[in-house]
């Protein structure tokens, strides 16, 4: 990673907080004291949103994640018995089936924020529900290859690749499943109303939640399956 | 219970930088590219292309990686702070990692 990029995002931070600070006081000058409407609460003092801010920071933390997570697999790939690696094991077919699944949840999941952005709450409902189905349905052909090759032998504890290899799968699964549940959670609160501040941001970051589970699968599907041990 | 949304701020924020969002339509034919992205990448796994096949592999994962980052989560019309945000994780990740999978290898070697 180059130091410029670095460099770059400090003087753009900078830059946007100036600007910020130029808009405050512009403000400020014609409309008196009274801002807190506008940018309090929600914005940083860069003028962003507070909540999106965390988000792509916690997303950026979570690549460090998986990166450990995947370079443990590709280091300990070749570590198994004679006939329980995943020459024998993999099912590609199936898997890519499952992929073809949680690319479609990331359509749907892109087209609910899209109607979100339209105040478009029956379309943001429907589509956040099937984004919530498809990512059920990827956990549950998720879970059906766990079963499949335990009843073949491969434990979690059986070789360096079972465990390496059930860890990642596994983390990325516990992911889909708290993107699920933030489906739900968002569906049903914006049936009750229940959504603090803006809901079409509220919705946005569901999104980039889901679609970074999406990035991260990308990633596993190559590494993983596609790629002979 | 309305069927409308509160004002959405983010919107705002796209508006601002004076980009906007692909349509719904466009989404559909992103996905669609994506979709035969991967019809692609199954393919190949079946057909020998013999040395080109890693390269080959990893770019259209790369493809795949980066059209979902710059075209459904946003970053290409949204302010490039959250997108360098992003980067900088994700750069951090490919270079610690990879250094350390070379270590692995060179002392296996």
């Amino acid at each position: 990673m180059s130091d410029s990029l670095i460099t770059e995002t400090v003087e753009d931070a900078v830059g946007i907080a100036r600007d910020h600070a130029n808009d405050v006081h512009e403000h400020d000058v014609h409309a008196g004291d009274d801002h807190s409407g506008d940018h309090g609460g929600h914005h940083s003092s860069l003028g962003l949103s507070n909540t999106k801010l965390a988000m792509w920071l916690f997303l950026g933390s979570e690549c460090l994640l998986f990166g450990g997570l995947i370079s443990t697999y590709m280091l300990y790939r070749n570590r198994h018995s004679e006939n329980l690696g995943p020459d024998q094991l993999w099912d590609i077919p199936f898997t890519s089936a499952t992929s073809f699944v949680l690319l479609t949840s990331s359509l749907t999941m892109v087209l609910a924020v899209s109607a979100a952005s339209r105040k478009d709450l029956r379309n943001t409902k429907i589509y956040l529900g099937v984004t919530s189905l498809l990512g059920g349905l990827f956990l549950a052909g998720q879970i059906y290859e766990f079963t499949v090759f335990y009843r073949e032998g491969l434990g979690f504890t059986t070789s360096l690749f079972s465990s390496s290899f059930f860890t990642l799968t596994g983390f990325h699964g516990v992911h889909v499943s708290i993107g699920i549940i933030m489906l739900v959670a968002m569906i049903g609160m914006l049936s009750k109303e229940k959504v603090s501040g803006d809901e079409a941001e509220a919705v946005e970051m569901v999104g980039l939640y889901w679609h970074f589970v999406d990035i991260v699968w990308i990633i596993i599907f190559t590494l993983v399956y596609l790629i002979p041990a | 219970m309305t069927d409308t949304l509160e004002t959405p701020s983010s919107q705002d924020e796209h508006a601002a930088d004076g980009h906007h969002s692909p349509t719904d339509k466009q989404f559909v034919t992103i996905f669609f590219i994506l979709a035969a992205i991967t019809v692609v990448e199954v393919a190949i796994t079946y057909i020998d292309i013999g040395p080109l096949f890693l390269p080959v592999l990893l770019s259209l994962m790369a493809v795949k990686f980066f059209t979902v980052v710059l075209y459904f989560m946003h970053i290409r019309f949204d302010n490039k702070l959250f997108g360098r945000l992003f980067y900088i994780g994700l750069g951090l990740a490919v270079f610690v990692y990879g250094a350390a999978l070379s270590t692995f290898q060179f002392f296996a070697g």
